[in-house]
């Protein structure tokens, strides 16, 4: 893996946020949390897949996105009012740290510096690439069209 | 313009709905052997020719992945085993395997932008001591756009990390969602030490390479092929121009070093 939620970090303040998880494993297709839930734990997937979802009464679970190895799961715990936005199952085995939000909150509270180097980067890593990554899906990029790669099988423009 | 030399169809493989792939042979002469990422135009006779990269090379026989979305890659779609069409090429440059020798392989896609990328896969997995490891990262709108779904875990096995994932899932897919840029976190890869090789629409061509140069590879080892209305396909029409290229003969396949700030310019 060449990168994740946690290089984003400085040595001492990995080590720092690490003080406070505990290994934990999920069975595929475990539960992790339900949308409007209180968010009280987060998590770094070390092993394995879960997917993000919201609950359509027709449809069912819609899973809007996956995440992997390396990636935060759960960015609720660190805004008010500290709820899901989406739901969130184990598409496979995992394996992650997982942290209880309170003790975390009190150490951003206490350690201005951990605290910004916590919400960077979970603005930058977690929320920032997930938000250029939903924009770029928005534009449909792939649809089918006259204006589509030509060198690659679709038509001059 | 050269005469486009006649090749016959010599299989067609349906890989979705609106896409299929042709292997042609020579009827006649063969032309001179192509590069992955080089292209040719395809002529669907009577009707018109588009520009169409090469999906593999074997010997004489060039394979070319297609999709309708007009009339004449509509006839060429639906031409038949046995049929002849018109090719000329090969024209422009290619993805360059050979400098990235020694290297961690990124080959990143985006719908049909698998097509000319198969290729620098194919020729990856046939030589696995020339380079480091082989990530092969696809995103394509829904699971029935997924090209070559026949082959690609014979690339996992042959030690390819192959990562899929699709904007829309549908109630069959157990597979990753998102946009191609998120598998990255996934790849295994040192980015000082890799090059990277991507194809797809120009916006996801954008995102992807700004990624890459963030997450640490120097933007001369982001290999990107580039789109333009490629007509003459030799230089000389000026249809294709971007800037100071002319795409038909200085790309499709550029450095992300040389098309960065060329992308920035609306009017290009």
């Amino acid at each position: 893996m060449s990168d994740g939620f946690l290089g984003a970090f400085s040595d001492a303040h990995r080590e720092r946020l690490l003080s406070f998880a505990r290994t934990v494993s999920f069975p595929a297709g475990t539960r992790v949390f339900d949308e409007d839930d209180p968010a009280q734990r987060f998590w770094v997937l070390r092993h394995g897949h879960v997917d993000l979802d919201c609950h359509d009464p027709a449809r069912g679970a819609l899973v809007v996105e996956t995440l992997g190895e390396g990636e935060l799961l759960g960015w609720s715990w660190l805004f008010e009012p500290y709820r899901w936005h989406l739901g969130a199952t184990a598409q496979d085995a995992v394996t992650a740290y997982e942290f209880d939000a309170d003790p975390v909150r009190a150490a951003i509270e206490q350690d201005a510096r951990f605290g910004l180097a916590l919400t960077r980067s979970v603005a930058s890593v977690a929320i920032g690439r997930r938000l250029r990554a939903c924009r770029i899906r928005l534009l449909d990029l792939y649809r089918p069209t006259d204006t589509g790669r030509a060198s690659a099988g679709g038509e001059p423009r | 313009m050269t005469t486009p030399a006649p090749y016959r169809v010599v299989t067609r493989t349906v890989e979705a709905p609106d896409v299929a792939t042709l292997v042609l042979e020579p009827a006649g002469d063969p032309l001179p052997p192509f590069s992955p990422g080089q292209f040719a135009m395809l002529y669907a006779f009577g009707v018109g020719d588009i520009p169409v990269s090469v999906c593999a090379v074997d010997g004489h026989r060039l394979t070319h992945t297609i999709r309708a979305v007009g009339a004449v890659s509509s006839a060429l779609h639906g031409s038949r085993t046995g049929g002849t069409v018109g090719v000329r090429g090969p024209f422009g440059t290619g993805w360059g395997l050979d400098h990235a020798a020694g290297r961690d392989l990124l080959v990143i896609a985006g719908g049909i932008g698998l097509a000319p990328l198969r290729p620098v896969v194919l020729a990856a997995l046939a030589a696995p001591e020339r380079h480091g490891r082989l990530n092969v990262l696809v995103g394509a709108r829904v699971p029935g756009d997924l090209l070559y779904a026949s082959e690609t875990d014979a690339w996992r096995e042959r030690g390819a990390r192959v990562l899929v994932t699709v904007d829309r899932p549908d109630a069959r897919w157990n597979g990753d969602v998102g946009v191609v840029t998120t598998l990255l976190g996934r790849a295994a890869f040192t980015p000082s030490d890799t090059t990277a090789f991507v194809c797809g629409p120009e916006v996801m061509i954008r995102a992807t390479a700004r990624d890459l140069v963030d997450r640490g590879l120097d933007a001369d080892r982001v290999r990107v092929s580039l789109e333009r209305t490629m007509h003459c396909g030799v230089g000389h029409c000026g249809h294709c121009q971007l800037g100071p290229l002319l795409l038909c003969r200085d790309g499709p396949v550029v450095t992300w070093a040389e098309a960065r700030s060329l992308l920035r310019v609306r009017e290009l």
